[in-house]
């Protein structure tokens, strides 16, 4: 049970999202423009930045959904649940290796970034631009995550509702369905 | 020294800001309705106290400063009030309401899932409406954000104290929207 009502239909993060929609719209727009925006990196990169912060939070909602999103984008599902394993062993650039372990060290405090993890990243070839959207990605994750799990939303066990999530995520990305989401409601 | 070139020597979240001008859109609009915005039971000066106390936990100089400064102009009280408030505020001259709710922004702070049942319900006893319950986690989980855009780019903040305490009046006039990051 929620700490505060939201529409059963809508668990984890969209029932927050419609709860208040004038605090939504600035969210889902930065969201929006992060992880589906111009970019010199992948959706798929993005969203295992997205993945990895969640895991590392221990949101089972946000990585679940983000998992899923990511391994639709990659068409595979070996490159995210090695990321969540194991930074370094993954089979992922240097470069993404780099922005992933600074995002991890986001997760745990904007201090924990070092100059170390960041000159390791430039010298993997990272931009500055690319180095600061995985910044801003993971502090943005470790909103999201305290969002979902501060006001104990629901979480479904069902696989195929990530899923589902999933193809959303990558249909429409994170602006708000124009028609909303009652249509929901009949599933 | 921040970690990238962001062109510009300005303190705090405000450097990288104006490298992104895109994405400082958002963060400021966010920051308007949470923070500003009259449509809320919670005045400003209470939604300023639960960023700046969230900033602190963080240990975030620029933010708890800025935010800080905010809550004193709001709340007028002075830095000694503040900075008791942020080091014990269960022990602090403040509404019981305000207690339990930067009890909840605490353990925001520290991970969603480290909130207990036990401190929504103190906060409802004592007259927190979900809807203040609502702001106050999204409140402190955007400083979590904040707090992190600022601190993992390693941006520099002005030492002295005092310089937020000036710029405390104006920046509340101006709010998040109106206003020139380059002054």
């Amino acid at each position: 049970m929620s700490y505060i009502p939201l529409e059963t239909h809508l668990p984890g993060i969209t029932g927050l999202l419609e709860y208040r929609q004038d605090s939504a719209k600035p969210i889902r727009e930065l969201t929006q423009l992060l992880l589906r925006g111009p970019s010199s990196l992948t959706e798929g990169e993005r969203e295992l930045i997205a993945t990895i912060v969640s895991s590392r939070n221990q949101c089972s909602f946000c990585t679940a959904a983000h998992t899923a999103a990511a391994d639709i984008l990659l068409e595979e599902d070996k490159t995210s649940a090695a990321v969540k394993q194991d930074i370094a062993s993954a089979p992922v650039t240097e470069k993404m290796k780099a922005l992933l372990l600074i995002a991890a060290q986001v997760q745990e405090s904007g201090k924990s970034v070092t100059p170390f993890s960041i000159a390791n990243a430039k010298e993997a070839g990272a931009t500055d631009m690319e180095i600061h959207d995985t910044v801003l990605i993971a502090a943005l994750f470790c909103l999201y995550n305290r969002y979902v799990d501060g006001l104990a939303t629901a979480t479904p066990s069902d696989p195929a509702f990530y899923q589902g999530l999933g193809q959303r995520l990558k249909q429409h990305g994170y602006n708000r369905l124009p028609n909303g989401y009652d249509h929901l409601k009949k599933k | 020294m921040a970690y990238i070139d962001l062109g510009n020597e300005l303190p705090g979240i405000r450097g990288p800001m104006a490298f992104s001008p895109r994405t400082s859109k958002p963060l400021n609009e966010l920051a308007e309705v949470l923070l500003r915005d009259d449509d809320n039971t919670l005045s400003r000066g209470d939604r300023e106290l639960i960023g700046a106390y969230t900033s602190y936990l963080n240990d975030c100089f620029f933010c708890q400063n800025v935010h800080g400064s905010l809550a004193q102009h709001y709340l007028q009280c002075d830095m000694s009030a503040l900075d008791a408030i942020k080091s014990d505020p269960e022990a602090a001259a403040i509404p019981e309401k305000m207690k339990a709710l930067l009890s909840i922004a605490a353990s925001v702070q520290k991970g969603g899932k480290t909130m207990k049942p036990e401190q929504i319900e103190r906060a409802r006893n004592l007259g927190a409406t979900d809807r203040e319950i609502h702001d106050t986690v999204l409140i402190a989980a955007a400083f979590c954000m904040y707090n992190r855009y600022v601190d993992g780019l390693g941006t520099t903040a002005p030492q002295d104290r005092q310089f937020y305490i000036n710029r405390a009046p104006q920046r509340a006039a101006e709010g998040y929207l109106d206003f020139d990051l380059y002054k």
